[in-house]
């Protein structure tokens, strides 16, 4: 590396080329443009946010009003919303872990044939957008008997639900959609993870005479924990931060906010009735949330125990 | 004994995925066959496993050819809006995370330290405020409105630094004895040895923008600029009469994925499986 500069120093055809090609000068160019967009798009409205917390924002008239946006938000709707989204966070992270680590320990497994199509099937749903996903559920979970999953319960001589209009079949509706739609990227992470788990482990379980459970919970689920780390912490934050799954299904407004969010309360506040203090003020404590979150996460990754390289 | 076991565990587990696939892929079934179904009888009945199979025809997807003109328009808005968002992102991106990986500067670390931070950022903390510059700098209902802030994609930098820390230095060295200039090295060398996490990233970034909803929904107001997420959206009501669109339109937005998603598969898998980024 400390040759190269000798180089550079005999080449250049100009002060100014031979400065911007300097290694001291190119990385901070090559770093600049992210930046700036960065520092517009990123920083500046996260303080912005923080910023209005604090403030009534009404067109053309800002004013501070101290904590009266934080004291607002812990009313009973936004305590609704906070118990529904942790209901959907607790369900479908369990639900997007457990089938996951069962289905790819299956697919990993020496006795199944076309793991490439399994694979790709489990995947596909991924492709589809949360609206598209939401609309096919939507039309198979109508309240006529004539929609699939009314049929199916009529075969099976139950009387039909009206899905979206109780509170345990709208996060029913909530949960599986998200699941269908992350169950293969899931089971990817956690394939991934299978490959790294050697061999010769599992023969010398076999030899100790270890049954194909104990070799799961003795020998592979060790070597899981990392990835089932990561995969609980990215599903916990992206329940909190689920909107779309809710839209999809009552748009606006649920019958008895069954189906209200944290972030769609953001959306109702904040932009439906333009109220932008209030709804930075359940933006910030969303971010305090995640933020908790995450830092978990790194606690528990060991992530402050290594060195910075 | 041990080798009878063996085989039950294998039909079992081999017809266990056959049916897990294929409930996993029941609803995708169903939207292929219900979009030939008549739009006023699946208006009526949702999407059903009992119905009329002699009056499965393709006017729907004539309709949407023939008449559909603003699905067509929302078409195009996804397009042009997810093809920008793709070049810029990357484009920002891929030099930063190169930068981080091959040169040794000055607040390099923090730097890197940073972006991880960003990456616990909600973007939903963000968006009223961004809003609020959307209405002051009169960027409301247009492209640039919505692709602004996804040009900013901290995960990406991540990515490519990741996938930069492996490239060979040794040719930088050897190209800048050749006189070549610190940016030829990165466009004419570097880059190129970068394309498939280039490709990886280019699927993340194409396909969140493709099934982007709620920044699209806040920033887009007029018809005419809606992408094909909020153009469908609209049409999601149990009064309307535009089922047609509705269920053959999702078939053509899900088609063009899935056939770039055979073809292109590793990329797809190392895209989506980068950061578990929402889409």
């Amino acid at each position: 590396m400390a040759t190269s500069q000798t180089v550079d120093a005999k080449k250049g055809p100009s002060p100014i080329m031979k400065f911007l090609n300097s290694k001291k000068v190119v990385p901070y160019i090559f770093v600049s443009p992210f930046i700036i967009s960065f520092l517009i798009l990123t920083v500046y409205p996260a303080i912005r946010g923080i910023i209005m917390s604090f403030q009534s924002v009404l067109p053309g008239q800002v004013n501070f009003i101290g904590l009266q946006n934080y004291e607002r938000v812990f009313n009973p709707t936004f305590y609704k919303a906070l118990m529904n989204t942790s209901i959907y966070v607790v369900l479908t992270v369990s639900i997007l872990t457990i089938l996951p680590i069962i289905l790819a320990v299956i697919l990993d497994s020496k006795f199944v044939k076309l793991k490439t199509l399994f694979r790709a099937s489990l995947f596909m749903p991924a492709l589809a957008s949360t609206i598209v996903a939401g609309m096919i559920f939507r039309l198979m979970f109508g309240e006529t008997d004539t929609a699939a999953a009314n049929q199916v319960l009529n075969w099976l001589g139950m009387s039909s639900v009206d899905w979206r209009y109780n509170a345990w079949s709208g996060m029913f509706l909530m949960v599986m959609l998200c699941v269908w739609r992350w169950l293969g990227v899931n089971i990817l992470y956690f394939l991934a993870a299978l490959q790294n788990v050697p061999d010769e482990l599992y023969e010398a379980a076999e030899i100790d005479g270890a049954s194909i459970l104990q070799k799961f919970w003795y020998v592979t689920l060790p070597f899981l924990k990392p990835v089932t780390i990561f995969v609980v912490t990215i599903s916990i934050i992206n329940g909190f931060r689920m909107f779309e799954e809710s839209f999809v299904f009552w748009e606006a407004g649920s019958p008895g906010n069954i189906g209200l969010t944290v972030v769609g309360y953001i959306y109702q506040q904040g932009i439906q009735r333009n109220d932008m203090g209030f709804g930075a003020a359940i933006g910030v404590i969303l971010m305090l949330i995640i933020f908790v979150i995450s830092f978990i996460q790194l606690v528990l990754t060991g992530a402050f125990k290594r060195g910075d390289e | 004994m041990k080798k009878e076991t063996n085989s039950t565990a294998k039909w079992i587990m081999n017809i266990g995925m056959v049916l897990v696939c294929l409930i996993v892929l029941f609803p995708m079934i169903m939207l292929l066959i219900s979009s030939l179904r008549p739009s006023s009888e699946l208006m009526r009945t949702g999407i059903s496993l009992a119905f009329d199979w002699s009056l499965l025809n393709i006017d729907n997807y004539n309709y949407i050819f023939t008449q559909a003109g603003s699905y067509w328009t929302w078409y195009v808005n996804s397009l042009i809006i997810s093809a920008v968002t793709i070049v810029l992102s990357l484009f920002f991106s891929a030099m930063v995370g190169y930068a981080l990986a091959v040169y040794n500067f000055k607040g390099r670390n923090l730097f890197f330290t940073f972006v991880v931070f960003i990456l616990m950022v909600p973007f939903e903390i963000l968006m009223l405020p961004l809003f609020q510059m959307m209405i002051t700098a009169q960027l409301v209902d247009s492209y640039i409105g919505v692709i602004l802030p996804m040009i900013v994609a901290p995960i990406a930098v991540f990515f490519f630094r990741q996938y930069a820390l492996g490239l060979p230095v040794q040719l930088m060295d050897a190209a800048r004895i050749d006189g070549a200039t610190e940016y030829g090295i990165y466009f004419k060398i570097m880059l190129p040895l970068m394309g498939p996490s280039l490709g990886a990233m280019a699927i993340l970034q194409g396909l969140g923008s493709w099934n982007n909803f709620l920044w699209p929904l806040i920033v887009l107001r007029s018809n005419d600029m809606f992408t094909l997420p909020i153009g469908l959206a609209t049409l999601l009501t149990p009064y309307g009469n535009n089922y047609d669109v509705l269920i053959a339109g999702s078939v053509m937005t899900i088609v063009p994925i899935i056939i770039l998603f055979i073809f292109f598969q590793r990329y797809f898998v190392a895209g989506l499986t980068t950061g578990g980024v929402k889409g």
